[in-house]
């Protein structure tokens, strides 16, 4: 469960986010959607921790973001926009790495990362070398990562970025298991169509405000839309970068 | 707390480990290779010294006819005597076309006024900005004066005064310099191989955990661990210091090996590099381990790309050079205030060992002291630099 309110963050003389303010629940999958540099990501690090706020406040399962760091970080896992992973070490080995800076240690980390391998169908490249992996090998590893502590809300900033189709439709496998498993997933997105395919409640951010909120449904209702690629064109204005 | 320190640490150095170009760099060209190099240049340049002081001296007379006794003095102190006559003009030819060359001309009023007891000149060309050829020139003017005092000798004697006479006084040097510290002259850039082969021991490293950890974009990742981000550059920096622990160890272990491969007594020299220096120069340089690691760290995670800095951390290297060089160009004599100074004391206390000088312990001390807190204070200063915002380079 991730609440934000009134979240701000400016970078010079630009605000990044004005004002955010949204809610993600247990069980569901909440999107955030806008354009390039509608402040996305901004929203996304300062709830994982690397960025601080200048006003706002956030809780995640209650936790206070801003006060209590650490325990946000043990809630939530996280795919970061760049998620790259170490080139020399294994798949098992970039994923048991994690693990143990989370307090993993011996069989429980070693049956947590074998868990892991098997659910995200790693197994076939578990034990090599990460040098040589394709973009959507990579990103099936850096899932892992974000949950080998078991967390039970995940941020995903742009996940399916850089992935083919096949690569795709498994990491919404993915993601859709985890929101039948009771998590909070909140994932941002600039691809109508993911999240059209995805979400069960969007968030439209636009020159870091949100423009609208709700399911897909109460957006087309909202602003009398036929398809949701309506409503989001209605909502901030024009048809910016959509896919 | 702890164990995410030494998490970091170990899959840093394992990373490193199995980079075969970081390996390369950091245990083998650094290490291995500078000192082999470094000491071939030093056996080359005494075999050197040694052929010329072994060489006959070659030296053309022109105009012999007129001086044969001193000719023959000149062959009988081991020279090799060309006869060829040419005129001033010609000789300074001869020399502007063959190196090293030196000739020696005899006047035609040579004998004359050699039988009437007058001073009787001669004449040596040599080129002065030839170093060869100013060596020949010194033994061929060192030839010609001693036949000039056996000659005054022999007149005086035969006037019924002793040689002696004219003997005011007699200059006898004594050479003070212990084979050791006249070896040290040449070996003295040893302590520079070492610091360095260090600090290149963990550059690789450092720049990969920082600048090479943003750039290939893990970095966010690891940020959103529950881990305090300074323990996360403390891990980082004590990878880089082991590196450079084993860089400093490989580089004494080296040293000492090519070092029997100069036979340095056959110039009247030693160098003091038994197992017992090589271990306590190994625990002198070891604290800097720690400051370099870490002053590579700081300067890296300012940095944005790996190739910026590689770029910086070259010119990083040459700091811990400076205080060394600046202390020669001053002749400082190694003395307790000057233990103070990372790299400065390292190098001091590293020719004290070699000189097989007594140094005081409490010098010792002071300099691991005073370099374990410079580099405790660049630790501090990493993880504070690790706090900020910034280091995601957004």
């Amino acid at each position: 469960m991730i609440r934000v309110e009134g979240l701000t963050r400016s970078f010079g003389a630009v605000r990044a986010v004005d004002g955010v303010a949204f809610e993600a629940k247990d069980g569901r999958i909440t999107g955030l959607l806008g354009p390039n540099g509608a402040g996305k990501s901004t929203t996304l690090r300062i709830l994982y921790t690397v960025l601080r706020p200048h006003q706002g406040s956030a809780t995640v399962d209650g936790i206070d973001v801003l006060r209590d760091p650490l325990a946000t970080r043990r809630a939530i896992g996280v795919l970061p926009h760049s998620a790259g992973i170490y080139p020399q070490l294994t798949a098992r080995e970039n994923i048991a790495y994690f693990g143990k800076l989370h307090g993993l240690a011996g069989d429980a980390l070693a049956r947590r990362v074998d868990e892991l391998i098997a659910g995200l169908d790693i197994a076939g490249y578990a034990d090599r070398r990460a040098k040589g992996f394709s973009q959507g090998e990579r990103i099936k590893v850096a899932l892992a990562r974000a949950l080998v502590h078991s967390p039970r809300n995940l941020l995903l900033d742009e996940p399916t970025n850089g992935l083919d189709v096949m690569a795709t439709r498994a990491l919404r496998a993915q993601v859709l298991a985890l929101r039948a498993a009771g998590h909070c997933v909140l994932f941002s997105s600039h691809v109508m169509q993911e999240v059209a395919a995805l979400c069960d409640d969007i968030v439209i951010i636009d020159h870091g405000r949100v423009v609208a909120a709700g399911t897909p449904e109460l957006l087309r209702a909202q602003f009398a839309a036929a398809t949701l690629e309506d409503a989001f064109v209605a909502a901030i204005g024009d048809a910016r970068g959509l896919e | 707390m702890i164990a995410a320190i030494r998490t970091v640490m170990q899959k840093e150095l394992r990373e490193s480990f199995r980079d075969r170009r970081t390996l390369l760099n950091s245990l083998l060209i650094g290490p291995i290779f500078a000192p082999l190099l470094f000491i071939l240049i030093l056996k080359l340049a005494l075999s050197r010294s040694v052929a010329s002081q072994d060489e006959m001296t070659p030296v053309t007379v022109a105009n012999a006819a007129a001086a044969p006794n001193l000719v023959q003095q000149l062959r009988a102190s081991d020279m090799n005597v060309t006869l060829r006559d040419g005129t001033d003009a010609e000789i300074r030819g001869w020399i502007a076309e063959t190196d090293a060359l030196v000739v020696l001309r005899i006047p035609d009023n040579f004998g004359e006024r050699f039988s009437g007891s007058k001073p009787a000149a001669v004449l040596i060309y040599a080129d002065g900005s030839d170093s060869k050829g100013e060596q020949h020139a010194a033994r061929v003017r060192a030839a010609v004066a001693g036949y000039s005092a056996l000659i005054g000798g022999l007149r005086l004697q035969a006037r019924g005064v002793s040689p002696t006479v004219v003997q005011t006084v007699v200059i006898d040097s004594v050479d003070v310099s212990t084979p050791s510290a006249r070896a040290t002259l040449l070996l003295g850039m040893l302590s520079y191989v070492i610091i360095l082969a260090t600090m290149l021991g963990g550059l690789y490293l450092a720049i990969d955990a920082t600048a090479g950890e943003r750039e290939r974009g893990s970095l966010e990742a690891l940020l959103t661990v529950p881990v305090v981000r300074e323990h996360l550059i403390y891990g980082k920096i004590a990878a880089a210091a082991v590196m450079m622990l084993l860089a400093l160890a490989l580089v004494i272990a080296s040293i000492a090996f090519a070092l029997h491969a100069v036979p340095l007594e056959t110039f009247g020299m030693s160098a003091n590099f038994g197992p017992e220096v090589a271990a306590r120069i190994f625990l002198t340089v070891a604290p800097f381990a720690l400051v370099s690691a870490a002053l590579l760290t700081v300067v890296a995670s300012f940095t944005r790309t790996y190739k910026e800095a590689q770029s910086w951390l070259g010119l990083v290297l040459l700091v811990p050079t400076l205080p060394i060089a600046i202390a020669g160009v001053l002749s400082l004599q190694p003395q307790a205030s000057l233990m103070l100074l990372p790299s400065l004391s390292q190098h001091l206390l590293i020719q004290g060992l070699i000189r097989a000088e007594p140094l005081p312990l409490a010098w010792t001390l002071l300099s691991v002291a005073s370099t374990l807190l410079l580099g405790l204070a660049l630790t501090w200063l990493a993880g504070r630099l690790y706090r900020r915002e910034a280091i995601l380079g957004l």
